[in-house]
């Protein structure tokens, strides 16, 4: 990966569902692709479109006020199926942060493996930067990953986020887990060899 | 130190453990079908790499394959190219792969286990967040993403955080008419769709004790559905007999050996875990259910609940969910007409499932105007019950038996449920759009759906 994730500053797209599920971000007659080029047209593509086509006119990512690398979305974002679909689809179509007050634990994976930053905030957090990107679309969150921090721009309010501190060092260097797991190969032998559970 | 299961696994394939990090887990068993895998592949052929232990990996297309006419080429050219692709993968990485028509072919969770390639004490993994499946035999089996079937490929290994545990615990015995998809989807409304996320699950209790292992398969198949990384069932003599003189289970001499081994392998008697949970199985009646998560279900003489939600944002979503499914707050389902139903998938797609459905609808008939879709769980679970005439009493009502794969569980082929229209579903997800565009799901165990194929309406199973 030639991608790093530092400090990202940006507008925000709010999407205030809760239990978003991997179905609606990416749905399954969109997975026949060999490739992982293009999701992004894609995304959220029932909700976004409607059966004819056209663009549903009320939903956030077809409104002209909303823009930005950052998507902030309700609680337990990314549920149900595995498909790293999902986190390609969302990378493709130009976020690098999802910010919600809590992520399913496969789709968050696939987020950190595709440099998609995961951030967990507060009820109370994620209510106010609904509130403030509501009032006013062009108000700026700033994500910083190597003070683990996200700020309201607007109102000042940060909080502290968690990150595995493995992941935030793969994110910060572009660094992914094959190359890790490549260079522990000695390591993978040994335990073949030592294993006697079998 | 007294350690649970899941511990006990886990610390015997930990490689190493990075400071403040993951663990890389030594992977005995990876599953791979066509939708996940391609990517993968190309990622080794891009870094120039081979698979690293190819004996470890078996592949089985089954997301994208038509139930009829499976002797013919797919007609859609993307799925036909993506079952193509994991067709060149798999010769390219020297890689075994159970085609289509193979007499192994067909969902990987379900050919896994009647092969006994899925074994207590493994670690299991697939590019499938329904793996799992394989906890129940007394193994750590869980779903990832692409990234991750490419780092098992590339190196039998996964870095993962290791999960917290937690035991849920069914007490007593179930009622009659009462199934493992009814505990489950009973367990997963009381502990709601993300419950159970950050855990690792292992399933307790009398009711555990006394499934099958195609009713334990059931349980832990949908531990997904309330967020948990996997749920796991102590292996014992019912797993055991199950395993037994299967193709790839160990024989002679390694058998005994692994039963021994096998045997260690329960939950210590005071292992402590990171959260314990109780049911009384006296609680459990049929259930199904009315929204747009497998969470959102009731018992079949319940209503549908006031919106319970605490704040706009979950009240929002509850209306939402109705206005979607077209219920009312307060509604019976009973007596609602449906439309189709399917019986199958890796929930309930093996041969006990088929023979309680032909139980049911022996010497009765199929309700006119309904499209039923039943699809065995692989070519296997298709003979056994050919062999056991189960297909010609299910002809005799009405029925026919399809050719096996993932089918209308997420109509990627073309079992799709038409738009609008009410679908009962032996499946796992009920999600919006789930069974093809605008489709409405209602999850159900076998009972209620053949309770609904002769009567084309949702019916009290109890009462057929």
């Amino acid at each position: 990966m030639d991608e790093k994730i530092t400090v990202i500053t940006s507008t925000a797209v709010p999407l205030p569902v809760e239990n978003v599920d991997t179905d609606q971000i990416i749905p399954a007659r969109f997975l026949k692709a060999t490739s992982r080029e293009g999701f992004g047209d894609n995304l959220f593509r029932d909700w976004r479109f409607d059966k004819e086509g056209n663009k549903v006119e009320s939903f956030v990512l077809n409104d002209p006020r909303y823009s930005g690398c950052i998507l902030i979305a309700g609680k337990n974002f990314g549920s149900g199926s595995s498909r790293e679909h999902a986190a390609w689809a969302i990378h493709d179509y130009g976020f690098r942060v999802v910010v919600s007050s809590f992520f399913a634990d496969i789709h968050k994976n696939n987020e950190l493996n595709n440099f998609v930053l995961p951030v967990v905030v507060s009820e109370d957090f994620l209510r106010e930067l609904f509130n403030t990107v509501h009032a006013d679309p062009k108000a700026e969150l700033r994500v910083d990953l190597p003070q683990q921090t996200i700020t309201n721009l607007s109102t000042g309010r940060w909080e502290h986020f968690d990150i595995n501190p493995y992941k935030k060092h793969c994110l910060l260097n572009g660094l992914d887990d094959i190359s890790y797991l490549l260079s522990r190969k000695s390591d993978t032998e040994k335990y073949e060899r030592d294993a006697d559970h079998y | 130190m007294p350690k649970t299961l899941f511990d006990k696994i886990w610390d015997s394939h930990a490689v190493n453990v990075i400071d403040g990090g993951p663990t890389q887990l030594y992977i005995d068993r990876h599953y791979c079908h066509e939708v996940t895998s391609p990517q993968a592949f190309d990622g080794l052929r891009r870094r120039g790499l081979k698979v690293f232990r190819p004996g470890r990996t078996i592949c089985s297309p089954d997301h994208n394959i038509p139930t009829q006419h499976q002797d013919c080429p797919i007609a859609d050219p993307v799925s036909r190219n993506q079952v193509e692709t994991l067709r060149r993968n798999a010769a390219e990485f020297g890689i075994d792969i159970f085609d289509i028509g193979h007499e192994r072919n067909g969902i990987i969770h379900v050919i896994g286990p009647e092969n006994a390639l899925t074994l207590p004490g493994y670690t299991i993994v697939c590019g499938d967040s329904h793996t799992s499946t394989h906890g129940a035999f007394g193994a750590v089996a869980f779903g990832i993403g692409t990234s991750e079937v490419e780092m098992v490929l590339a190196s039998q290994c996964i870095l993962q955080p290791k999960p917290k545990s937690m035991r849920i615990t069914i007490d007593g015995n179930l009622r009659p008419g009462v199934t493992a998809k009814d505990v489950a989807l009973y367990v997963i409304a009381r502990m709601t769709t993300s419950g159970a996320t950050g855990y690792f699950v292992e399933y307790a209790g009398e009711v555990v004790r006394d499934m099958s292992m195609e009713e334990r398969m059931t349980l832990c198949n949908l531990s997904i559905e309330m967020g948990a990384r996997g749920g796991m069932v102590a292996p014992d003599e019912t797993t055991f007999a199950y395993l037994k003189g299967r193709d790839f289970a160990p024989k002679g001499e390694a058998w005994d050996k692994a039963v021994a081994y096998w045997r260690t392998l329960p939950t210590d008697a005071d292992a402590v875990f990171d959260a314990e949970v109780r049911f009384d199985a006296a609680d459990i009646e049929p259930r199904l259910t009315f929204g747009t998560n497998p969470g959102m279900g009731i018992g079949i003489s319940e209503s549908v609940p006031a919106n319970p939600g605490k704040n706009d944002a979950e009240r929002a979503g509850y209306t939402r969910s109705l206005r979607y499914m077209g219920f009312e707050e307060g509604e019976k389902l009973t007596g609602t007409r449906v439309d189709y139903i399917f019986v199958g998938s890796c929930t309930n797609g093996r041969f006990e499932d088929f023979r309680l459905f032909a139980d049911m609808v022996k010497g009765k008939k199929k309700a006119p105007g309904v499209i039923v879709w039943l699809v065995p769980g692989s070519r296997k679970v298709m003979e056994q019950l050919r062999r056991a005439g189960i297909d010609k009493t299910l002809a005799e009502a009405g029925f026919e038996l399809r050719e096996p794969g993932c089918s209308a569980c997420l109509a990627m082929n073309d079992d799709k449920v038409a738009p609008g229209k009410l679908c009962v579903s032996t499946s796992n997800r009920n999600f919006e759009g789930r069974q093809g565009p605008g489709s409405r799901t209602i999850l159900a165990g076998v009972p209620l759906a053949a309770a609904a194929a002769l009567t084309g309406y949702i019916t009290d199973p109890r009462t057929i």
